[in-house]
């Protein structure tokens, strides 16, 4: 791995008795688009806003390129910050808005306007300058909050759930975008969100944030199948949990019965007593026939069907058990389908349960 | 249907607006009227003429005693107003970004409390304080920190400064403090997480956003201190008396209304000049955030 760009240590950060960042260590290497994603409180704005300078930690050290970070103001850091609200000026046009950052520059005034106009060419608003802030649309004053940072080259680019504000289909366009723009520049982002589709479709890594502190750091594909916690995985995704017994290797599950393990399925390690197993719903299916040799199959009844077009999802209370699983499966044309209250085979595999 | 429902609309927004428009109508367009109309009229001792004359405008624009006290009225608004609105920023801004918001209340009520006694108490009050035997005078010399008593803090216009930009100063304070409030906070942010200072940022963002209020507290505390009575009657000496002081004369004393009216549409007319020319220059000024 590069040099990190971004080295937190033991960063520590309360507000009024309230701990918001609980000895807290990340590091973030250079052109990596990075994610920082928990439920909202977590404390994921507090730590962008003490990168960007805007919160003191009361203990901790920053080091952001090699230099700390302590006594260095906002204005004198390598970062710049698209605010969830944007904070667009209201009394500047457009270019005045992306130029402000300018003023320091040793840019001449045609130099300068240039540069305006290549941000606003690179975030899809040429020609827009002129523009009142005022009649601008949530998409495009996005478009102009990142242009006015990002004309300013920094080194890391902090970006408050920047997507929050947008209907669903300019969020997924702009998601795109943002992720080209990223590879296209080069420079480090730093995204908050909430949203774990959004971490997911974006990230190279993502850090999953809980009560102030990391519960674990991962690429999307890692985190999604290697949850660290039950925590993470329930945060991730979609999974059911059934109640189980471990001893050994073996392990029995309410409603699957008996299976073998691994040990690289247990982030927790394999302790004999019980235990609770995770299971994602495309690592099942419904039977429309019997299960051939071999294949680990459970019996239940349909509660409850939801419909996403071109998948459903299934909640199978299992028999014998008052405990409900997920199961996915594709709308294909003669596929499988139930109705509620149906009777169902649901296989599953062994080697996709994860055991906490 | 539509048009029937408007027209029911259109009735009661009618009825809704009619008592304040009435109440506006008699007392402000009525005796604006009346003013208007005597300054065009004469005054023969006991009898009023009521042809049609210039001769009140000509008397009082070429009489040097009225051009002077016009001037001065203007000339002593202008420095209440730019003395109460440079020092009521600092406080609208310390009010507005440094107090914790849960005691922002507390601090307003305070600074309304010397509205709770009558302007003229307030105005007495600095008489007692500026007077040739008064508080300042009479601790400066017990201090040893002078021989005689200052004279030149009452009875002229520094006093009558003084004591106005006292009197208004919560009314300058308070549309700026909103105005400050209305900023979002993370446009400051913004400005600093550009690349500039807490003094830049001031002045490339809060001070152009807060130019709003500003304009507001000009106003407030410009338009009636032009015609300021009280005040220049009270601590102003000869050297302080302002505009309304003679038209108070022209009315009750010389018993000449109509010369009177004409003083007091002059000064409604200067009034209404200086306080475009501000709102437009610092509209202008606002929009320059660059
Ligand atoms: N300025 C502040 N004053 C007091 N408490 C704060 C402040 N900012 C954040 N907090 C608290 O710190 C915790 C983390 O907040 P935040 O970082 O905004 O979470 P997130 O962005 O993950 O939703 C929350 O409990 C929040 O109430
Ligand atoms: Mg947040």
């Amino acid at each position: 791995m590069k040099r990190p760009i971004v080295e937190l240590r033991d960063i520590h950060k309360n507000f009024d008795g309230e701990q918001a960042l609980d000895d807290l260590s990340l590091d973030i290497a250079e052109g990596e688009f990075f994610s920082l994603l928990g439920p909202s409180g977590c404390g994921k704005t507090t730590l962008l806003r003490t990168i960007a300078g805007f919160e003191q930690p009361e203990r901790g050290t920053l080091t952001l390129d090699g230099k700390p970070m302590e006594g260095v103001q906002a204005n004198r850091r390598p970062t710049n910050m698209v605010f969830q609200s944007y904070a667009i000026f209201p009394h500047l046009d457009v270019a005045r808005n992306v130029g402000f950052g300018l003023r320091r520059s040793r840019l001449s005034a045609s130099e300068k306007s240039n540069a305006v106009e290549e941000a606003l060419q690179m975030v899809g608003l040429g020609g827009f300058g002129k523009r009142a802030a005022h009649a601008l649309s949530g998409g495009q004053r996005q478009r102009v909050a990142l242009a006015r940072a990002l004309i300013l080259k920094p080194r890391v680019l902090l970006l408050d759930e920047p997507m929050s504000a947008l209907d669903r289909k300019l969020r997924e366009t702009m998601q795109d975008e943002l992720r080209r723009l990223q590879r296209q520049v080069g420079i480090t982002f730093i995204l908050v969100t909430h949203d774990q589709e959004e971490a997911l479709i974006m990230s190279d890594r993502i850090a999953v944030m809980f009560d102030g502190r990391i519960a674990q750091v991962a690429a999307p594909g890692e985190l999604y199948l290697r949850p660290a916690s039950r925590r993470v995985a329930q945060f991730i995704g979609m999974m059911s949990f059934l109640p189980a017994r471990l001893r050994g290797r073996e392990i029995e599950v309410d409603g699957f019965g008996r299976t073998d393990v691994s040990e690289r399925q247990a982030p927790g390690g394999l302790k004999d007593g019980p235990a609770e197993v995770g299971i994602r719903p495309e690592m099942m299916s419904l039977l429309s026939e019997p299960p051939s040799q071999g294949q680990r199959a459970a019996s239940g009844r349909v509660s409850e069907v939801t419909y996403y077009g071109d998948m459903s999802y299934y909640a199978v209370m299992l028999d014998g058990t008052d405990r409900t699983v997920t199961v996915s499966m594709k709308n294909l044309p003669g596929g499988v389908t139930a109705e509620r209250g149906e009777a169902v085979t649901v296989s599953w595999d062994p080697g996709s349960l994860m055991i906490f | 249907m539509a048009t029937g429902a408007s027209r029911a609309d259109r009735t009661r927004g009618r009825l809704l607006v009619a008592p304040p428009f009435l109440f506006a109508l008699l007392l402000l367009a009525v005796p604006l009227t009346v003013i208007v109309l005597f300054s065009f009229w004469s005054q023969d001792f006991l009898t009023l003429d009521r042809t049609f004359t210039l001769a009140n405008y000509r008397e009082a624009l070429t009489d040097p005693l009225y051009r002077q006290l016009l001037f001065r009225s203007v000339w002593i608004a202008a420095t209440v107003t730019a003395v109460t609105v440079i020092l009521a920023y600092p406080v609208a801004y310390f009010l507005s970004f440094h107090v914790p918001p849960a005691s922002k209340g507390l601090w307003l009520f305070l600074i309304t409390i010397p509205f709770w006694t009558s302007y003229l108490i307030r105005v007495f009050l600095w008489k007692v304080i500026l007077g040739f035997n008064g508080v300042l005078n009479t601790t400066l010399e017990t201090l040893g920190l002078i021989d005689a008593p200052l004279s030149w803090v009452l009875y002229n216009a520094t006093s009558v400064v003084i004591t106005l930009a006292h009197a208004f100063a919560p009314f300058a304070i308070l549309p700026i403090f909103v105005a400050l409030e209305r900023i979002d906070r993370s446009l400051i942010e913004a400005s600093r997480d550009l690349g500039e200072s807490r003094l830049t940022t001031f002045l490339r963002v809060t001070l152009p956003l807060s130019m709003g209020g500003i304009v507001a507290a000009i106003l407030i505390v410009f338009i009636p201190t032009v015609g300021d009575y009280i005040t220049p009657r009270l601590v102003g000496g000869p050297d302080g008396l302002m505009i309304a002081n003679m038209i108070q004369t022209q009315f009750l004393r010389l018993n000449n209304a109509p010369m009177g009216a004409a003083l007091s549409v002059l000064a409604m007319l200067s009034v209404g000049f200086v306080a475009a020319i501000v709102v437009l220059g610092l509209r202008r000024v606002a929009g320059l955030g660059r």
